[in-house]
Formats: structure tokens, sequence, C-alpha cells
């Protein structure tokens, strides 16, 4: 039930993926090489992700129990200054894979009211400054050509992001609510206690 | 990555002992956001596949290398913004690039779109941020990477 309820509101990919499948199986029954190629292109891709996508699940769905709202709140959220812009470059420092990766990651953080300014931050910043790439990068391009990267990418990221955060919720904007997560708040509610002793920690 | 598997697997137990219930649920979540998000996953990772065989790295190299400054920056706004790719495949190919005679401005150009602006990434995008947000952040990813270019090209001495 739950699946057939998922595929009916993602029509396009149900669609594509039927085409495709057939495409696939066509190739290799008649082995068309083309298809064969994208075939592999597909599987790799999909085994890359597949190895990092767990963990990320998993520690989103730790940050959404043990991180209280108001502590995101408190610095990432309406009211909190130019440090939480710091905040964000960091945190997307420290992310992994590409915007598919960090995209579930920032709307976490959305719904636990970080402002959409910093969460636009933090994409755009996961997309310049990820550290394991930074490393590739400039052991492969030099370290000047990250530096300049760095110096005039981040600042107007940021810029950027106020800017249009600014303008979409003048204009009440609001994500989407992609997990339905609103109906989990009264049961967070319940264990409260514990929490005290881990948001240090996560 | 394999940093990520001990943060995760860490955090993980000490969840664990701190309270088995919340852990619990912790994976319920992780486990329904996923699934929330494969469809659209799954449809990005066919336009990928399909994308990088019509464009193979020669093609590429070809195209990126050119004489013409101009053509060579907008053709690596171009291909960065429509492409996706790890990382690590990205920035050896920015090496060999370079070493074929590309220059700094147009690599800037090349890796700065491909890791901010996502066109085969928009489905996913979409879901998450709304199409109006979505197009938004992307067309001023754009910008900046149209920028940042500039910056690297002038810095370098490629532009007069």
């Amino acid at each position: 039930m739950k699946v057939v309820k998922i595929l009916k509101q993602h029509p396009w990919t149900v669609g594509v993926g039927a085409l495709f499948s057939i495409f696939m199986l066509g190739s290799l029954h008649t082995g068309f090489a083309p298809g064969e190629a994208i075939g592999r292109n597909f599987l790799s891709f999909l085994g890359q992700m597949l190895r990092v996508l767990p963990c990320v699940f998993i520690l989103i769905g730790l940050f959404d129990v043990w991180v209280k709202t108001e502590t995101v709140e408190k610095h990432l959220g309406h009211g909190s200054g130019l440090l939480s812009y710091v905040w964000a470059v960091l945190l997307a420092g420290t992310t992994v894979g590409g915007l598919h990766v960090v995209l579930p990651v920032a709307h976490a953080l959305y719904v636990k009211r970080a402002k959409l300014s910093v969460v636009l931050a933090f994409l755009s910043a996961a997309g310049i400054c990820r550290v394991p790439m930074t490393l590739f990068e400039a052991s492969f391009l030099g370290w000047r050509f990250t530096c300049i990267r760095f110096a005039v990418s981040l600042p107007l990221v940021v810029l950027f992001s106020a800017v249009i955060g600014w303008w979409f919720d003048r204009r009440r904007y609001r994500l989407p609510d992609v997990d339905e997560i609103t109906t989990d708040k009264t049961e967070a509610e319940s264990g409260k206690g514990v929490d005290l002793s881990m948001t240090g920690v996560s | 990555m394999l940093i990520l598997y001990i943060i995760t697997v860490l955090l993980l137990g000490l969840s664990l002992l701190a309270s088995p219930r919340k852990t619990g649920r912790a994976l319920q979540i992780a486990l329904r956001r996923f699934l929330r998000i494969a469809p659209a996953f799954l449809g990005m990772l066919m336009m990928v596949a399909v994308a990088l065989y019509l464009v193979p790295d020669h093609v590429l190299v070809q195209v990126l290398a050119r004489e013409n400054k101009w053509i060579a920056v907008g053709s690596a706004l171009g291909f960065g913004s429509a492409s996706i790719m790890p990382g690590f495949i990205a920035f050896p190919l920015c090496g060999i690039l370079l070493d074929r005679g590309a220059l700094y401005m147009v690599l800037s150009a090349f890796s700065t779109t491909l890791m901010m602006v996502g066109v085969a990434t928009f489905p996913m995008e979409r879901t998450y941020l709304g199409t109006r947000l979505a197009l938004c952040r992307n067309a001023v990813s754009f910008i900046i990477a149209t920028l940042v270019a500039i910056a690297t090209g002038l810095f370098f001495g490629e532009l007069p």
C-alpha cells in the first residue's frame, strides 16, 4: 500500500524508470553496446550512493531524535547573527557526497527551525568546501587555485543566500513538508529528559 | 569514506547506550526519509548514467581545452551545470584538462558549476526546496560560478 502511494507521487520517475528498465533489458538481450555502457554507469553510481546514503540517513535520524529544536534555532535560527553563516559553512565542510546527499540534511536543519538563508548557505557552501573534495582539488589544481576559489565564492554564497532567504521569508515561503515530520513532534517531546546530556555530543 | 562509517557507528552506539527506544525511532525516521526520496534519487541516477554516456571524457577535453577562452568558459559553465560527478572523478579530470592546456578560469567555471548547479539533481532539489526556491538557488549559483571564474582568470593573469 505504502509503496503504491509513494509511486503515485512520482509519476515521472515511474515512467522514466519503466522506459529505462525496458531499454536495459532490451540492450542486454540484443547486446546493444551503448545500452550496456549506460547500464554499467548506472550500476556503478548506484553502488557508490548505496555506500554513502545509509550512513547519511542514519545520522539524520539521530540528529532528528537527539538535537533539540531550540539548540538549532538559537544558533542558526531567526535572530542568530553573522556567526550562523560561519557555522553553516563549517558544517558544510564536514559533509560528504554531492548536492543530492546534502539536500536531506539541509531539510532536516530547516525542520529544526534553522532560518532559510542559513540553510541555503549550507547547501551551496557544501558544493564548495567539503573537506575531502578540497584535498582532491588542491592536489590536482594547486592550493593557489583552491584559495582563490574559496576566497571569492564563499562570501558571495553567504551574501546571496542572505538576500534570497530574506526575499523568500518576506513572502512567507515554506519548504515543502517532505517527511510529514510534524506528526512526530508530540512523540519527540515525550523523551525530553534525556536530551540535555546528549546535545553537546551531537 | 571510512571516517563516515566510523562516525556513524560511534554515534549510533552512543545513542543506543543512552536510549535504545530513541535510537529505534531514529532508525525509523532514517528509513522513512530514505524511502520518500528514493524514487527521485533513482531518476537522477538514470539521467546521470545516460548523460555520462553521451558526453565521454575525451569530448570534454576537446571542448574545454580550446583556443577561444570565452567559448571554453561558456561551455565549461554549461557542462558543469548539466552533469554531476563525484569529486574524486571530477578533480582528476580537471587535472587532465589542465595538462591538455585548459585555462584555470575554465576549470574554475567547470568545477564550481559541477558542484553547485545541478540540472540532473533538480527534480530532487525541487522535492526538498520547492520549485521556485530551487530555481532561484541554481540561477544564483550559476552567477556565482561565473564571477568566480572571472576572478580566477584575473588572478592567474589569463584575462587582460
